[in-house]
């Protein structure tokens, strides 16, 4: 990777002992738009601003909330490009599993696989880190399941978690919300409620985007009508 | 002689009610000249799968070999033992990486599913997959084998009576096979335990 002046890695220690380069890309992460994430006892939902630089932007043409296998989707905070070349490499991952053992991939191999590669563009020559952190949902045999990758590569398992520009509200937000028994459509209006409350602007089917996976295994991106619908029921 | 049949081989599996059988003879021959009657074509992967291989003889041990050690890293990374569907596939796919200089052997699989449902399945050198319901063979024996099985197997047998008619039917085969034989290797496995006898039959 890269030619021979730059086949040294640019990640490399501070005197403090900090990888300065990773640090950059948590700003990076910092700055962009808010994301979220909450495990209900049933299921997962992963929830995003949708901010569109422009209103001449075709906004159904975006999608941030993406799937990796039927039973897994995924939601990014940072840069959006960035984020497509990771999909693009988890869903190889995530098809190379199934071939090998005619079984879809657990949520976990599929977040070790996946963290695996950002850690790799930490390590390496001629790369820079990726400037997005995910938030993956999955439901597998092991039950519902919220994962929360950096650029470090490093993985956390939460039960809810934010990223992006607002997290620190989000995240106390959440913390007084969530309650170990919440079921799905709860953690849903919940998941509304929290990116509300650091909103600029009137908050509406067209600027946030919602998916949702619960016992059936089933990975769903909410229409803009269903989204309608949870807003209305959370006024 | 063909090479498939250079050492000799039987091996047969045997699908009874939440419990399965698997049986190999114990010749291991360099064609017609008897090296050892104690060679050990089955083995176990964990407590609910095992995998016999028939076949050429250094391949049966190296595709072992591979076998335990993938399976081994899959127990470390997932935390779980494969199901025997899964080892299926996974040995199917690492059969045919050798598509075009491929082992020597032809695996069968038996194993505890979910809900303790038996799983037998076989292949051919090249990673075809063969899944039965009843009974699958393979080996220098299998015409035997083959015979035998439709003969004396009926579903739903208990892990006595499945021991009983697995060890017949491999024991009237190799008996017609000059180069498979010399006692037999039994396993059967329910779910609380595996049963492990060697048959004494006519050895030569």
């Amino acid at each position: 990777m890269g030619d021979s002046q730059y086949s040294f890695s640019l990640t490399t220690f501070s005197p403090s002992g900090k990888l300065v380069q990773i640090e950059h890309a948590l700003t990076a992460v910092g700055s962009g738009q808010t994301s979220l994430g909450i495990k209900a006892s049933n299921g997962v939902v992963i929830a995003t601003e949708k901010k569109l630089p422009s209103i001449l932007v075709d906004e159904e043409s975006v999608q941030k909330i993406q799937h990796l296998t039927p039973n897994i989707g995924v939601v990014y905070s940072g840069m959006g490009p960035d984020f497509r070349v990771l999909v693009r490499k988890s869903r190889k991952q995530a098809e190379q599993y199934n071939r090998l053992y005619k079984e879809p991939i657990p949520v976990t191999q599929l977040v070790r696989e996946t963290a695996t590669v950002m850690q790799e563009f930490t390590q390496s020559g001629g790369v820079r880190p990726f400037g997005v952190s995910l938030l993956v949902a999955g439901y597998d045999d092991k039950g519902p399941q919220l994962y929360q990758v950096d650029p470090s590569g490093s993985y956390f398992s939460w039960k809810a978690s934010a990223m992006g520009k607002n997290v620190s509200n989000a995240k106390t937000f959440l913390e007084k919300r969530y309650t170990e028994d919440m079921e799905l459509d709860d953690a849903i209006h919940t998941a509304i409620l929290t990116l509300k409350e650091g909103f600029e602007g009137e908050i509406s089917s067209k600027n946030i985007e919602i998916g949702k996976i619960g016992a059936d295994k089933i990975f769903r991106v909410l229409t803009p009508a269903e989204i309608d619908d949870y807003l209305a029921e959370v006024e | 002689m063909s090479i498939f049949e250079y050492n000799g081989s039987a091996v047969v599996a045997m699908v009874g009610k939440n419990c399965f059988a698997i049986a190999s003879d114990r010749r291991l021959g360099v064609q017609l000249q008897t090296i050892a009657t104690d060679f050990q074509r089955i083995s176990k992967i964990h407590d609910r799968v095992f995998i016999g291989l028939s076949g050429l003889a250094t391949d049966v041990q190296t595709l072992y070999q591979r076998l335990v050690f993938r399976h081994k890293l899959y127990q470390l990374r997932e935390e779980r033992d494969m199901k025997p569907e899964t080892f299926a596939s996974l040995v199917s796919a690492i059969i045919y990486e050798k598509r075009f200089g491929p082992y020597l052997c032809q695996p069968v699989i038996a194993g505890l599913g979910e809900d303790d449902k038996p799983f037998i399945c076989t292949m051919d050198s090249i990673g075809a997959k063969e899944l039965a319901k009843d009974f699958v063979v393979s080996g220098t024996a299998s015409e035997s084998l083959y015979g035998a099985c439709e003969a004396m197997y009926k579903p739903d047998m208990e892990a006595e009576e499945l021991f009983e008619t697995i060890s017949q039917a491999l024991l009237s085969s190799v008996d017609r096979d000059c180069l498979s034989g010399w006692g037999g290797h039994v396993y059967v496995v329910t779910p609380t335990e595996i049963k492990e006898r060697i048959l004494k039959g006519r050895m030569d």
